[in-house]
This record gives C-alpha cells, sequence and structure tokens, in this order.
C-alpha cells in the first residue's frame, strides 16, 4: 500500500477492483465504512461476481475477469475528455509535461520495437527527448502533441464507453456510473483511493493493471495524499516482509535489482553502475571517484543515487570481515542468475518437470493446492530426489506421493496418475512453530513493522522458522569448516552470528543486521542516509534502516513501539510499530501540499501532512541549517531540498525523473509504456482494442494446453472466502473454521445452471485442457451471463482453497488453472480461463 | 441495573462470521460439520452446539438489483421470555442486566421452551438430554467483559452497552440510513414482544432478514403461562387429590361404602 490500512478512513470515495476486501482483507471494510459514515465516502465494487464487498458497497458492477485495463482505460479517456483531471498536480508532480522520442509509436497492438523474433521489445524508443545535458524537455501547457499526455490522450482515444462495454460486458449504466463517483475525486479538495488484490495481479497483464491504477490515481491527484494512493491488499500477513527481504528471485533485499551473469555485472562497480539509475556513462573507474560524483550530485537519478551505500553495507553484513575495499567488498561471493533463465514459480516447477532440479524446500506453501496447474507440478515433484516440507501441518504438498493425492474425480488420459511405488522422492517434514508460538516482526499491508511477542509454547516438536534455519546454516557451516577452496569462501565466510549467549537463536541479533550497524562500534545506524560504501556501516536490508536506534544506552526496536496517540487525527499513530521507509505512513507525501510547499490544496487544508518550512531546522544541533521539511507524517522526500532546488517539485524520489509517470519510460516494464488491453490467454472472444489477442510479451509454456472456446465456452476464475486461508493448510485443519466453509464449491449463475442442468448442492464437475475438478454447485443470483461483443458469455468462479487433507476436504481448483503469467512479474494467470462444467 | 445488550446494525455486517467462532471458542462448543448445500450459511438454523449463526439471503428485483442480506441470529434475551415462562423445572432465569440464562443443571430436556419460544431459539442436546442456547455471555459481561462475539467483531457491526444508550445509537443510524438510500430501514427489537434485549438495525423490512414480522407468542403458551402455571404449585397436589379422590371412591362405589370429600396427601 503507498497508504495504509487506517488511512482508508480519510477517503471520499473507494474504487475496489481485482479484491474482495470484506473477505479476504475483514479490517480494511472497519475503516472504509468510517470514511462512509463520517465523511459520506462512496464505496464502488468492480468485480465479476456479487461479494460480501459488493453487499457493503454503493455501487457495485461487473466486469468479465482479465478486462481490467479496457475498464481503466475508459476512465483515462473519461478524465482526460471532461477534464476532470487535477490539472497543478498533473503539471508539476507527473510527467504528462515530458516530451517523448519521435521514434516512439503504437500500431496494431504493438509499441515500438518489437522483435518479433525474440517476442520481446527493444524500449530505447519509450524514452524522453533530453537537452543537451541529458535533461528530460518539456511542454509545462501540454500542448506538444510529443508530450506524455497528449500521447495519452491519443492512445486511449480507442477507449470509448461503448468498446469498453462491449469487452468488459459491464452495464453501460453502471459504467457511467463508476466514471462519474470515482472521477469526482480529481478536484482538489477530494481524494480516492483504490484498492486492488490478486483480481488485479493474476492475470497476463497484471503489472499494467496496476500501471493503469497509476494513470488513474496521477490524472486525478490522489497519489501521497491521505484517503488517496494505490493500495495492494497483500494476500498474507507478512508477504510485504517477505518481498521487502527479496524472497523473489530479481532482486537483492531492498528492491535492487540481482546481479546476472553478464559483463555489465561483472564486479562491483560494474554493478553499481548499472544499478544505479544516470550513471550508465558517468566517469568513474572505481568506488572513489563514482562517491564524489554522488556528492556533486548528477542527473536523472533520484534517491537511487546511493544504491551503492546500500549494496555495499549488505555485504559487509553478509561477509563481515571477509569483505573489504580491496575484494570489493566480496561482490563476487554473490550468486548470479543466468541472464537468460526465469526463475520464477512458473518457470522453477517446468525446469523441475523436466528434471533438472534435485532438491527443495517448500516453506508455508503449498503448490500442490495453490500452484497453477498443480497437476503438472504435482507430477513436477515426483522428479525431485529429496524434498523439505516445513509447516504446522503434513499438507497436500508434504503428502503428494500418497494414493489420496492422486485421486481424481474423472478418468482423464492427460492426467498423470501416480502411485507411491513409482515415486522416488525423498520426503522430510519439519514441524514448524505457528505464528503465536514464535517471537518476530510481520510488515503488514500498509508497510507496519509490527512485533509480535510469543503468546503461547510450540506444540510438540515444532520450531520456529528461525530456529529451523539458524540450525541448518550452523550444520552447513560445520561441514564447511575451515575450508581452503576458493568456491567454498561464500559459505565460510559468510557471518552467521545470530546465538545468544546460551547457542539459542537471538531474533534481536537479526533484526539489528537488517536495520543495520556501525563496524566500529556495533550500535544501531539510525537511518538509511547515514549508511555508507566504505565498509564502515553494516545493513541487511536498507529499506528497514531506522527501525532500530540506541537511547538511554540500549537497543530500542521500533516495531515494538505500542503508543496509540494520534496527535494528526488522520490516523498515522506515528509510535505505533514503525513503517518502512524511516516510519513514512503515506508514501510520496510531498504530493499533500501544493507545489510551493507551503499552501495545502484548495480546500483540503486538513489532509496536508508535509510543508516546507524556511525557519525549521534541518539538523536540530545545527543554527545554521534553516529551512527543512516537516509535517504530520515523517516527510517523504529529502529534507533540505528547499525552494531553491529544481527538485523541490518532484516528489517521486525513487523515480530518475522524479515524477509520477503517467508514460512508463525505459525498461519500467517489458510489455509497453502505456497499459493496453489484451485478452487472457484463455479468451471466450477476440480482441477488438487492437489485433494483438494475447499480451505479445507474454512467455507461453504450454502452447498445447490452450482450450480453446469451442471445446471451453465458459470463463473460469479462482478465488478465497473469508472462511479460509490460502491453501486452507491452516484453516482446513481447525473444526470451526472447517465448519463454516465445509466443501469445495464453485457458483455459477442461476442461467448457466438451468442450461446444464445443475441444480443448487448437486454435485459438479469442472474440465479445462489440464484436468477436472469435482466441487458442490452454489446457484446463485450473484454471478451472472455477461454480454460480450454480443456474445453471451457465462463465467463461473471457484474456491482454490481446498486438498485432499483435513476436516474441510476437497479437490484443488488449481488442477485447472494454466502455466502462464504476467510479461513482467510472471504472476500466473490464475484469474481467467476456459472451462466447461457439467453434473457430476 | 440496566439492561445490557448488544447492537448489531448490518449494514455494517461483513458476515465474516467471527462471532460464530468466537462463540464457538468461550463457549468451547464443538464443530458440528454439515455439507455445504449451495449456501454459504453453515446450518439451517442455531442447534444445541451453536449459539448464534449468521443468515445469508439473496434477493433480487428490477429497482435494487441483487441484495445479499446477512443477519447475525440468536437469543433475542427478550424481557418477557417464554421459555422461562413455560419451563416447568425452574431451568430459566433473567439477569439482573437482562440476559435470559438457562441453567443445564435445573434442565430436564422436557423441550417445551423449544416449541414456546417465537424466534425458535432453545435447541435440544441430544449428547446431555439438555436444552442449551446463547447466555448472552452473561459470565463474561458479569466481569466487566463484553460478550464473546462483540468482542470480535472486526467492522463494529456488533456493539455492546446499555440499551438505552444503544436505542439512540440505532435511532440515529436508522434516521441516517433512511436519508442514504435505505427507506425501509428501521430498529428490530425495540418493541417487539414488548422488548427485546437486543437490538438490530435493519436496512430493509424485518421479513428480508428473515425476522418474525410480528413475533408473538402461541395462546396456549400465555394460558399455560398466565393461568395454569402461577398456581402450578398446588395444581399438583390438586390433582393427586383428584385422582386419590377418584381411587376412593371407585372403591367405595365398588364397595358400596359412603365415600370421604377431602382426598389424601402426597
Amino acid at each position: 500500500m503507498t497508504n495504509h490500512i487506517v488511512d482508508l478512513k480519510n477517503t471520499d470515495c473507494a474504487l475496489i477492483m481485482g479484491s474482495n476486501a470484506a473477505e479476504n482483507h475483514p479490517i480494511s471494510m472497519r475503516w472504509l465504512l468510517k470514511a462512509r459514515d463520517t465523511r459520506g465516502a462512496k464505496i464502488i465494487h468492480v468485480d465479476p461476481r456479487y461479494t460480501r464487498t459488493s453487499a457493503r458497497a454503493d455501487l457495485y458492477t461487473p466486469l468479465r475477469s482479465g478486462t481490467d485495463i479496457a475498464f481503466l482505460g475508459g476512465m483515462i479517456k473519461y478524465i482526460i475528455d471532461n477534464e476532470l483531471y487535477h490539472r497543478d498536480y498533473v503539471v508539476n508532480y507527473t510527467n504528462a509535461s515530458y516530451l517523448i522520442k519521435d521514434e516512439f509509436d503504437f500500431h496494431d497492438g504493438l509499441f515500438s520495437g518489437w522483435d518479433k523474433e525474440n517476442k520481446k521489445y527493444d524500449v530505447s524508443s519509450w524514452d524522453y527527448q533530453a537537452d543537451a545535458n541529458g535533461l528530460p524537455l518539456t511542454d509545462p501547457s501540454l500542448q506538444n502533441p510529443r508530450c506524455v499526455f497528449q500521447l495519452m490522450k491519443k492512445h486511449y482515444e480507442r477507449y470509448d464507453i461503448d468498446t469498453v462495454c462491449k469487452i468488459t460486458g459491464t452495464p453501460k449504466n453502471k459504467y457511467l456510473e463508476v466514471l462519474k463517483t470515482f472521477c469526482a475525486t480529481g478536484a482538489p479538495d477530494k481524494t480516492g483511493t483504490i484498492l486492488y488484490a490478486m483480481g488485479i495481479t493474476q492475470h497476463t497483464v497484471g503489472a499494467q493493471n496496476i500501471r493503469a491504477f497509476a494513470i488513474v490515481q496521477l490524472l486525478l491527484g490522489n497519489m501521497g495524499r491521505p484517503g488517496g494512493g494505490i493500495n495492494a491488499l497483500r494476500g498474507e500477513n507478512n508477504v510485504q516482509g517477505a518481498t521487502d527481504m527479496a524472497l523473489l528471485f530479481h532482486i537483492i533485499p531492498g528492491y535492487v535489482d540481482s546481479p546476472m551473469n553478464t559483463a555489465d555485472n561483472k564486479d562491483l562497480i560494474s554493478f553499481i553502475r548499472k544499478v544505479t539509475p544516470g550513471a550508465a556513462k558517468l566517469p568513474f573507474t572505481n568506488l572513489a571517484e563514482f562517491r564524489e560524483l554522488v556528492k556533486a550530485g548528477f542527473p536523472n537519478s533520484g534517491w537511487k543515487i546511493h544504491t551503492s551505500k546500500w549494496v555495499v553495507s549488505m555485504l559487509k553484513a553478509w561477509y563481515g570481515k571477509a569483505a573489504t575495499p580491496g575484494n570489493d567488498f566480496a561482490y563476487h561471493y554473490l550468486p548470479k542468475r543466468d541472464e537468460k533463465k526465469n526463475y520464477s514459480h512458473i518457470a522453477m516447477f517446468e525446469a523441475m518437470h523436466r528434471g533438472e532440479i534435485e532438491g527443495l524446500f517448500v516453506n508455508g506453501s503449498n503448490p500442490v493446492v495453490g500452484g497453477p496447474n498443480s497437476n503438472k507440478e504435482q507430477e513436477a515433484l515426483t522428479k525431485l530426489k529429496w524434498m523439505v516440507s516445513i509447516d504446522l501441518w503434513a499438507n497436500e504438498t508434504a503428502e503428494f506421493w500418497t494414493h489420496q493425492a492422486w485421486d481424481r474425480p474423472v478418468k482423464n488420459p492427460d492426467v498423470p496418475r501416480m502411485t507411491p511405488a513409482e515415486i522416488g522422492t525423498e520426503v522430510f517434514f519439519l514441524p514448524a512453530a505457528a505464528v503465536y508460538e514464535k517471537e518476530g516482526t510481520a510488515a503488514q499491508t500498509g508497510r507496519w513493522v509490527q512485533y509480535r511477542w510469543k503468546g503461547a509454547e510450540p506444540v510438540g516438536d515444532s520450531k520456529s522458522d528461525l530456529w529451523i534455519y539458524n540450525e541448518l546454516v550452523k550444520k552447513i557451516k560445520q561441514k564447511y569448516g575451515a575450508s581452503k577452496r576458493k568456491e567454498d569462501e561464500p559459505i565460510v565466510n559468510m557471518t552467521w552470528d545470530y546465538d545468544d549467549e546460551h547457542g539459542h537463536d537471538d531474533i534481536m541479533k537479526v533484526a539489528l543486521e537488517l536495520c543495520g550497524y556501525n563496524v566500529a562500534d556495533g550500535k544501531p545506524v539510525e537511518g538509511f542516509a547515514k549508511l555508507a560504501d566504505d565498509g564502515s556501516t553494516a545493513c541487511g536490508c536498507w529499506v528497514y534502516c531506522g527501525a532500530m536506534t540506541f537511547k538511554d544506552g540500549k537497543n530500542i526496536y521500533k516495531p515494538q513501539l505500542r503508543k496509540k496517540d494520534d496527535p494528526s487525527g488522520l490516523g498515522i499513530h506515528p509510535e505505533w510499530g514503525w513503517a518502512w521507509p524511516m516510519n513514512r505512513r503515506i508514501v510520496y507525501n510531498r504530493c499533500s501540499v501544493q507545489p510551493d510547499g507551503v499552501t495545502p490544496w484548495p480546500g483540503d487544508a486538513k489532509r496536508q501532512l508535509v510543508k516546507w518550512d524556511p525557519l525549521a531546522l534541518a539538523d536540530p544541533k545545527n543554527p545554521t541549517s534553516l529551512g527543512s521539511w516537516v509535517g504530520v507524517d515523517v516527510p517523504d522526500f529529502i529534507k533540505t531540498t528547499g525552494p531553491d532546488k529544481a527538485a523541490f517539485t518532484s516528489p517521486f524520489i525513487m523515480r530518475p525523473e522524479g515524477k509520477g509517470c503517467l508514460f512508463a519510460a525505459k525498461n519500467s516494464l517489458k510489455d509497453g509504456p502505456f497499459p493496453e488491453h489484451y485478452e487472457p490467454w484463455e479468451s471466450p472472444t477476440v480482441n477488438i482494442m487492437n489485433k494483438q489477442n494475447l499480451n505479445p510479451a507474454v512467455k507461453v509454456w504450454e502452447p498445447d494446453k490452450q482450450g480453446t472456446r469451442d471445446k471451453y465456452p465458459i470463463i473460469g476464475t479462482t478465488y478465497r472466502v473469508v472462511e479460509h486461508w490460502q491453501t486452507g493448510a491452516l484453516t482446513r485443519n481447525l473444526p470451526w473454521l472447517a465448519e463454516l466453509m465445509p466443501d469445495m464449491m464453485v457458483e455459477l449463475s442461476e442461467e448457466l445452471a438451468k442450461e446444464k442442468g445443475i441444480k443448487n448442492g448437486h454435485n459438479v464437475v469442472i474440465s479445462t485442457s489440464r484436468g477436472d475438478v469435482k466441487a458442490v454447485a452454489c446457484v446463485t443470483k450473484r454471478f451472472k451471463p455477461f454480454n460480450i461483443n454480443g456474445q453471451y458469455i457465462h463465467q463461473i468462479g471457484l474456491l482454490w482453497q481446498f486438498g485432499f487433507k483435513g476436516y474441510a476436504t476437497g479437490d484443488p481448483a488449481n488442477r485447472l488453472t494454466p502455466h502462464i503469467g504476467d510479461a513482467n512479474a510472471m504472476c500466473p494467470e490464475y484469474k481467467a480461463w476456459l472451462c466447461d462444467i457439467r453434473r457430476a | 441495573m440496566a439492561n445490557m445488550t448488544n447492537l448489531y446494525d448490518v449494514s455494517k455486517c461483513t458476515a465474516c462470521r467471527g462471532c460464530q467462532v468466537a462463540c464457538k471458542d468461550w463457549n468451547q462448543l464443538p464443530a458440528v460439520i454439515e455439507p455445504f448445500k449451495g449456501n454459504y450459511q453453515t446450518h439451517e438454523d442455531t442447534n444445541g452446539d451453536t449459539y448464534t449463526i449468521v443468515k445469508f439471503l439473496e434477493m433480487e428485483d428490477a429497482y435494487s438489483g441483487v441484495q445479499w442480506n446477512f443477519i447475525k441470529y440468536q437469543c433475542m434475551h427478550c424481557f418477557d421470555p417464554a421459555c422461562l415462562k413455560v419451563c416447568p423445572r425452574g431451568a430459566y432465569t433473567k439477569t439482573d442486566t437482562g440476559a435470559t440464562v438457562h441453567d443445564p443443571d435445573r434442565c430436564i430436556g422436557c423441550q417445551y421452551c423449544t416449541y414456546a419460544c417465537p424466534f425458535q431459539i432453545p435447541k435440544y442436546r441430544k449428547r446431555e438430554d439438555k436444552v442449551s442456547k446463547c447466555t448472552l455471555c452473561a459470565d463474561r459481561t458479569a466481569e466487566g467483559l463484553q460478550p464473546a462475539c462483540a468482542r470480535t467483531c472486526p467492522t463494529g457491526a456488533l456493539k455492546f452497552g446499555d440499551r438505552e444508550e444503544l436505542l439512540q445509537i440505532a435511532e440515529e443510524r436508522v434516521k441516517y440510513l433512511r436519508a442514504s438510500g435505505f427507506p425501509n430501514a428501521t430498529i428490530y427489537g425495540k418493541l417487539e414482544l414488548g422488548g427485546l434485549n437486543k437490538l438490530y438495525v435493519l436496512t430493509d423490512t424485518p421479513d428480508k432478514f428473515d425476522l418474525p414480522v410480528n413475533p408473538h407468542i402461541p395462546k396456549n403458551i400465555t394460558a399455560w403461562q398466565n393461568i395454569i402455571q402461577p398456581y402450578f404449585g398446588w395444581l399438583i397436589p390438586l390433582a393427586l387429590a383428584g385422582s386419590a379422590f377418584s381411587f376412593v371412591s371407585t372403591r367405595v362405589l365398588a364397595n358400596k361404602h359412603g365415600g370421604h370429600e377431602e382426598g389424601g396427601h402426597e
């Protein structure tokens, strides 16, 4: 979330799209309902199916799965055509005025630079026109035909309301009502928030769906302001923390690109050159020279100009004394990923299926239920030599080899069936402690890092994850001993000092390393601005720097703070837990004040978060440091950037140009600088917006498994219910929760049920080109057939949370879903595919 | 003492059913897992091990389109409870804060209460041969805690407090709802059956929430409670007297002897 959960109470309008907030994020509704009661806020819900969220919304409208960009593209056009955008905001805080290279173009669904052979874009034309100094050219009048605003206007000209509704199947009057209601937040005294979840990301256009949100919110001036923002409701309590820690293949902790096996990654200085924006062509050959350039500042860099400090501090944290200025701070110890290889979930299971992977650790994950095309993923597990499952219960993945695991509702020659005797994978199960049985932090959806103390002792032999990994690595290091082999150095020299004086794992030692410490005295670094790239600081994850402070002779870990005070009344609660970065509760909050840095947006003084105070001291100890940013929230801005500097009106400090991107320049995305509507991989219709059916930049893994509309005419989608959590490994093992949602079910419209002779409560079979599942029919008025470009098209929805273990059992819906993902994030397209349904 | 109760506002309920689980947790009631029948609702009605349920009611009309109404259903803790009146063993009592509490130790499992209740709330629990129902968490509230259901509600749809104060909140809320697109919004529990110690804010008429529009206690129950039960204490001796009289008199008649007017005592 750019904002946070409590901040939802400050909104004037909430657009919930691709999220069933009431069911999957119940607390969000507490604050949204408060906004409605206290501010008269409107709640809009856009979803293929009427859900418990729709029941509490002021306005519900359906759309067909996988058509969000059409829906939002129409919104962008509506905002521009009716001049509903927040002009001052757009001109000053976005790249609307930036001129784009003449070579940039868009034809027949393809952006300029399409490489047909390699099926990818050359992005060099997706760039700004620059002056002699490399600074972007702009036209603040927004009239130049090559400015972003005009190009965007032209791009979305095709997204008129009739065309949009033909694609999405949304009733026109409802669509108009949504446009009118949400776009009213473009008024300077109004803010609107967008809430989304997996309904937006789990598509072949997932990242572009979110880009479309970004354009809408920037046009309406809703970013960086209370009650605004783009708010990803994270599906697990600590998934935000997991991404912060880089549990992803393409980054290292703190969202820095992970190094690759290419020449431009060959040593630390090449790597720094590559990952620091604006550094590519600068004259430097070592860190000392680079430091001088950073000190002087260079254009098109933004806050990421400091990347070298984050990388070196991380290396210092990981390799301690072995990381020295003389050896590139042991940069060569870092594993380098193969530039040509993809290591995402789908790719990993494809490789496993090909027999390329020997062993697997599965922690708090259950791919036999949760993985796309889980028939295939289950088969892939049989090709491993060994697998370690770490979970509270022996879940479906831990028991993928049992007879029960290969039961299928119908005989299908295309679906693999095996017996335990045929499977050679050796499976180890390590019982894990539950969240209440261990200490630690969780970073919730609004980036608030909150400490949790242990509530109960772990059951039986179960252990915390930290214990498990601490013991494992200690054992590994013991095995390597004092090996002198070159290739063993990364393990031999890795720092691993998390034991307390009794030899037990000490979580505060992990916390200190993550938050950063001064190498000389071991005291915490008080913020990432104090990190250095000379080896004097160590920090495991720069965005967490500042969470630990030294006060009154001891370390204070801020996620443990529990003060309820809320001086601003905006729900910021600055001393409840801690939010990264630097306890900023609303990022980009420079946007909550007018460009002059002082005046609130007209009529919106109460929601101003920060301001420039020429009389405040930037450094309290230095009486000459006059002029600083101050506010009720921690300014998400360089404190000393005053009106004398060009960057004074550039609130998006992580971007090289400092502006919110209506146009995603250069290599921001793989599939285009503007979101464009493409159909899902399996679609019941053709794309009427352009000549490409599927997002061209998507990798098709299994072309032979693409279901066609003649055989599978119905759209299928998957989702969760409030009663179960993720794959249900936790909740289906709890009788009280199993009672609430006891069986695998499929929701379908009364119209489709009638066509197929299905009655409420019947057992039915749903099939795709990848498999079949059995479920109980829930015939409902809440699903309605769509009118898609004159065609009458049905959609059904399945719970994906069932498996063969626990008190509540049923077939995993993911036996149906395809192995295909988004062009950028590789997030699987769980949300839109083709199927058929019949009585069992 | 003042009546303490829950105000349940359907316009804030997301049917997460945290209340249902919290109730089972506090009262340590076993799960009653029934197969999914095509509705999210777990059970058609409350049962001996399920004191509260959330009902899911799907409806559609041309004007408002599809609606999905949720309502938490449990004992209404009537001011004048039929269960209490019909119970032959005095198992039901009213606490001084208005909860109707059932004492299983006194219950003989006769189930009169289950027939008498206008909301069909007391349920027979076969495994113990006794009846059970919601206690409004009298054990918690006596210690100054909220009922388990209200404590767990994430959206504030359930509020616990002084009935008079909650009634004011409810009146305000209904006014607000009527002005914001719910012309039929109403309070339930204020006047029904002379007042319930459970208040509802409804966004529509009670029938749209499966609540009895005019709950009433059957006439025969009223007769029982008003005429028969008050004299219960001497009805038994009287009945015994009658049977004794009959016993003696038949023999007297058989023996052609003169009879006594008075019967024997128990």
